[in-house]
C-alpha cells in the first residue's frame, strides 16, 4: 500500500518539477492554530506549541522548504482570521465541511477524527435523543460538534450549552456542571481521558458520523485563490505519507493509524 | 512554591497587560487631544467627525467594538495596502488589543478634554494674547498646563477603567494576566486560586495607580486654593 | 447582510429555538443586576458612611475590591472559581446555584455594580445639605426616619445622573455573560460571525442593538431626571 502511494506521489513529484511549482524556499509561510486542543495542537507547559498536527504541519513546511511562522488565533475567529490573511494557513485540525468550503479551500484529508460523547464511567449515556433528554451537553463555539448538537438534539430537549474553548468545556465536566461533552475523538481521548483530571470519564457509546456536518476528515485550510499553495501541499502530503514521516509522527501520539481508510 | 511553577508565565502575564495599558493610555491621549481640537474647533466637518466618533464608540460594549476592529480591522487593512500596492502590514494580537483600546478610550479622553480646555478661562487667553504670545505660545504656556490641571482626575478615571479593560484582551488571544492565571488554574485544576491571583494582581496594579494619580493631582494644582471649610 | 439579519434576526433579538438568546437575555440579566445592586446598595451605602468602623470598613473593603478588579476576573471568579471548590459542589443549595451559569453571572454583575452605586449614594448622602439634617434631629427625627424622610429621598434624586451612566455602563457590561455561557447578544454575534465569516456586519449588528438600548435608556433616566430633579433646575421667572 505505501509503496504504491510512493511510487504515485514519484510520479507527482516529477510532473511538479516539470510543471514548476511555486517555490517557497525560505519564504515564510505563516499558519494558524489553536493550541487548546491535545494531542493534535497544544502547548507545552514552557509555552512552545506540538502536537501532532503541529508536527505534520512542520513536515510540510520541511517539505516545500519553507519557513513556518505560527500565530495563535481563537477557534471562531480561524476563518475570518485566515481571509484576512492574518496567516496563509488554517493548521489546526479544521474539518473539512460542505459549509466551510464555501467559504475557504482545503488541502486533501490529513487525518480523520470523528465526533464523540463523553461521559462520566457508568453512566450508561448513548448518543441518542431519548438517552440525552433532559442533560447537559457541553461543546465548543464555533465547531462542527456544536451545529451538530444543537441542530439535531438541542431542538428537543437537551441542554446544549457553548463554552469559548475546549478547556472550558472538560473543566465543567469535571466539576459536574455538564452531564457529557461533545468533540473530536481523538482530542478527547488524549486531551482528557488520558489525562489525570479524566481518569473517571469514558466515551460513552460509538462515534457519530454525519458528513454533512462532520465532513469527511480535517485537512488545513486555505484561501480559494491560493491554488498553488494548496498543490504544493497535497504533493508534499502525498510525500510524507510515503517516505514514512507521516507515519514516524503517527506512532510518536497514537496507538493507531489516525489517517483512517486510505 | 506559592505560585506552583507557574510564577513566571503568570509574570509574562502581567508585564503583557501592563504594557498594553501603558501603550494604549499614550496612544489614547494622543487620540483624546486631536478629538478635542476637532469638537472645538471652528471648522463643521471637523465637529461633526469628532462627535460621531464619541456618540459611536461611547454608546457600545468595548467588547463589541474590540471584536469588530479585530476581526474588521485586518481586512481594511489589507484592502488598503493592496490598492496601495505595498505588502502586507500584520496585525498581532498585541498592536490589535493596542489599537483598538485607544480607539475606544479616545472617545473618552477626547470628552475629558474638551472639558478642561473650556475650564481653562478665556480671560487667560485674551490676557496672553494682549501680551504678544503668539498662538502656539499661548497654548504650550497658558492653556495647556492649566487645561492639565482641570483634566488630570479624569484623566485618573479613563486610565483606571481602561486598566480593567485590558483584561477582555485575554478573549480576542493575547497572553495576558487573566490568560495566563487561568492557564495555570487548568494546569493545577485550581481554579479558585489562580482567579483569586488574578483578582489581586489588578488590584495592585490600581492601587499603585492610585497612588501615583494622588501624588500628580498634588503637584499639578501647587498654587491652587482650595476653600477652607 | 439582509440575507443574515434574514436568517438571524430572532437569535439576536429573542431566541435561538429551544432556548431565549440575545437581546432579551442581555436585558433580563441587566434588569437583575441593577436591582440587585440597587436594593443592597442602598442600605451599605448608609453603611459605608457610618462613624462607626466596624460598618465603615468591611464595606470600603468591599467596594475598594470590587472597584478595583475586572468584572471579567469577578464573572471567571463566580463561574469557575467558586464551583471548582468541593465546598460547594457537597452542599446542596450552593450546588444548585452555582451551578447553572446564568445565576454566577447575575450575582457577578450584581455584586458589581453594587460596588459602584454604593460609592455613588454614599457620595450623595455626604453631600446633603447639614442644615436639613440638623432641622431634622431639632424636630426630634429619630436616625431611622431621618433617613427615611429626608436624606434618602434626596440623596437619591441627586445621584440620578450617576445612577444612570452606571446603568449604561452596566448594559455594556454585560456582554462578557458568554464566558459563564449565558447566550446573550454578543454569543449570537459570535455566532452569526463563525457561521457566515461577515464579521462586520455579525458585530455591527449587535453594535447597533446595544447602541439603541443605550440611547433608550438614556432617554428614560433625562425624562426621569426632568421630573424628579425638576426642584435642582435655576428657577426660570
Amino acid at each position: 500500500m505505501n509503496k504504491m502511494i510512493a511510487a504515485v506521489s514519484l510520479v507527482f513529484l516529477t510532473a511538479s518539477s516539470l510543471a514548476g511549482a511555486a517555490d517557497w524556499s525560505g519564504k515564510v509561510l505563516k499558519l494558524g492554530v489553536d493550541p487548546t486542543y491535545p494531542p493534535l495542537e497544544y502547548k507545552n507547559q514552557d509555552g512552545t506549541l506540538t502536537g501532532f498536527g503541529v508536527d505534520i504541519a512542520e513536515a510540510l513546511c520541511a517539505e516545500l522548504k519553507a519557513r513556518c511562522v505560527w500565530v495563535e488565533s481563537s477557534w471562531d475567529g480561524m476563518i475570518p482570521a485566515l481571509l484576512a490573511r492574518k496567516f496563509d494557513a488554517v493548521a489546526s485540525s479544521m474539518t473539512i465541511t460542505p459549509k466551510r468550503l464555501e467559504q475557504i479551500a482545503f488541502t486533501d484529508k490529513v487525518s480523520n477524527a470523528p465526533a464523540r460523547l463523553v461521559a462520566k464511567r457508568g453512566s450508561g449515556l448513548q448518543p441518542t435523543l431519548e438517552s440525552l433528554k433532559g442533560k447537559r451537553i457541553g461543546v465548543e463555539q464555533g465547531s462542527t460538534q456544536e451545529s451538530y448538537a444543537k441542530a439535531v438534539w438541542g431542538s428537543k430537549g437537551v441542554d446544549v450549552l457553548s463554552y469559548q474553548n475546549q478547556d472550558q468545556v472538560y473543566a465543567d465536566l469535571v466539576v459536574g456542571r455538564l452531564d457529557a461533552s461533545l468533540q473530536g475523538s481523538i482530542q478527547a481521548s488524549y486531551g482528557f481521558l488520558k489525562t489525570a483530571a479524566g481518569q473517571d470519564y469514558e466515551f460513552a457509546g460509538a462515534t457519530l458520523e454525519d458528513p454533512g456536518f462532520f465532513g469527511v476528515g480535517d485537512g488545513l485550510g486555505l484561501r480559494k485563490g491560493d491554488v498553488a499553495l494548496r498543490e504544493d501541499l497535497n504533493k508534499a502530503l502525498a510525500t510524507i505519507l510515503a517516505n514514512g514521516t507521516y507515519a514516524r509522527i503517527n506512532d510518536k501520539y497514537f496507538d493507531f493509524d489516525v489517517y483512517g481508510v486510505r | 512554591m506559592l505560585l506552583e511553577g507557574f510564577g513566571p508565565q503568570i509574570l509574562l502575564g502581567t508585564l503583557a497587560t501592563v504594557k498594553l495599558a501603558l501603550c494604549s493610555l499614550l496612544i489614547a491621549v494622543l487620540a483624546g487631544l486631536i478629538g478635542a481640537s476637532s469638537k472645538l474647533s471652528s471648522n463643521r466637518l471637523l465637529r461633526a467627525l469628532a462627535a460621531g466618533y464619541t456618540t459611536v464608540i461611547r454608546s457600545m460594549p468595548d467588547l463589541v467594538i474590540m471584536l469588530l476592529l479585530f476581526f474588521s480591522l485586518q481586512m481594511l487593512l489589507n484592502r488598503i495596502t493592496d490598492w496601495l500596492g505595498i505588502t502586507q502590514i500584520d496585525i498581532d494580537p498585541f498592536l490589535a488589543g493596542v489599537v483598538t483600546l485607544a480607539f475606544i478610550y479616545g472617545a473618552y479622553f477626547t470628552e475629558t478634554f474638551r472639558g478642561a480646555f473650556q475650564a481653562v478661562p478665556a480671560g487667560q487667553i485674551e490676557a496672553a494674547r494682549a501680551y504678544g504670545m503668539t498662538r502656539g505660545e499661548t497654548f504650550r504656556k497658558v492653556l495647556f498646563p492649566q487645561m492639565l490641571r482641570h483634566a488630570l482626575p479624569g484623566i485618573g478615571n479613563n486610565w483606571q477603567v481602561l486598566i480593567k479593560s485590558t483584561a477582555l484582551v485575554s478573549i480576542i488571544g493575547l497572553t495576558d494576566v487573566v490568560k495566563a492565571t487561568q492557564d495555570a488554574g487548568k494546569g493545577s485544576m485550581q481554579f479558585f486560586y489562580f482567579t483569586l491571583v488574578g483578582g489581586l494582581i489588578y488590584l495592585a496594579i490600581t492601587t499603585v495607580s492610585n497612588g501615583v494619580l494622588l501624588w500628580l493631582e498634588r503637584r499639578y494644582s501647587v498654587g491652587v486654593r482650595k476653600a477652607a471649610l | 447582510m439582509t440575507a443574515i439579519l434574514e436568517s438571524y434576526w430572532q437569535s439576536y433579538l429573542w431566541s435561538d429555538g429551544p432556548h431565549f438568546s440575545g437581546l432579551v437575555v442581555t436585558l433580563w440579566l441587566l434588569i437583575l443586576a441593577v436591582a440587585m445592586g440597587f436594593l443592597l446598595a442602598v442600605p451599605l451605602s448608609m453603611a459605608r458612611v457610618s462613624h462607626n468602623p466596624l460598618l465603615r470598613l468591611p464595606i470600603w473593603c468591599y467596594t475598594y475590591v470590587f472597584r478595583g478588579t475586572p468584572l471579567y476576573i469577578q464573572l471567571l471568579f463566580f463561574y469557575t472559581g467558586v464551583y471548582s471548590l468541593h465546598v460547594v459542589r457537597s452542599q446542596d443549595f450552593l450546588n444548585a446555584f452555582f451551578r447553572d451559569g446564568f445565576n454566577c453571572t447575575v450575582l457577578a454583575f450584581g455584586l458589581n455594580t453594587c460596588a459602584y452605586m454604593t460609592e455613588i449614594f454614599a457620595g450623595a448622602i455626604r453631600a446633603t445639605a447639614h442644615g436639613e439634617v440638623e432641622a431634622a434631629s431639632a424636630y426630634g427625627m429619630s436616625r431611622f426616619t431621618l433617613y427615611r424622610r429626608i436624606i434618602l429621598p434626596s440623596a437619591l434624586r441627586r445621584a440620578l445622573p450617576f445612577f444612570s451612566n452606571e446603568v449604561i455602563l452596566m448594559l455594556h457590561s454585560t456582554s462578557v455573560a458568554f464566558t459563564a455561557t449565558v447566550p446573550d447578544l454578543l454569543k449570537i454575534a459570535r455566532d452569526v460571525n463563525s457561521a457566515t465569516y461577515a464579521s462586520f456586519t455579525a458585530f455591527g449588528i449587535a453594535g447597533v442593538l446595544y447602541a439603541a438600548c443605550a440611547f433608550f435608556l438614556i432617554w428614560l433616566f433625562r425624562r426621569g431626571e426632568l421630573h424628579w430633579l425638576a426642584y435642582l433646575k435655576p428657577r426660570t421667572h
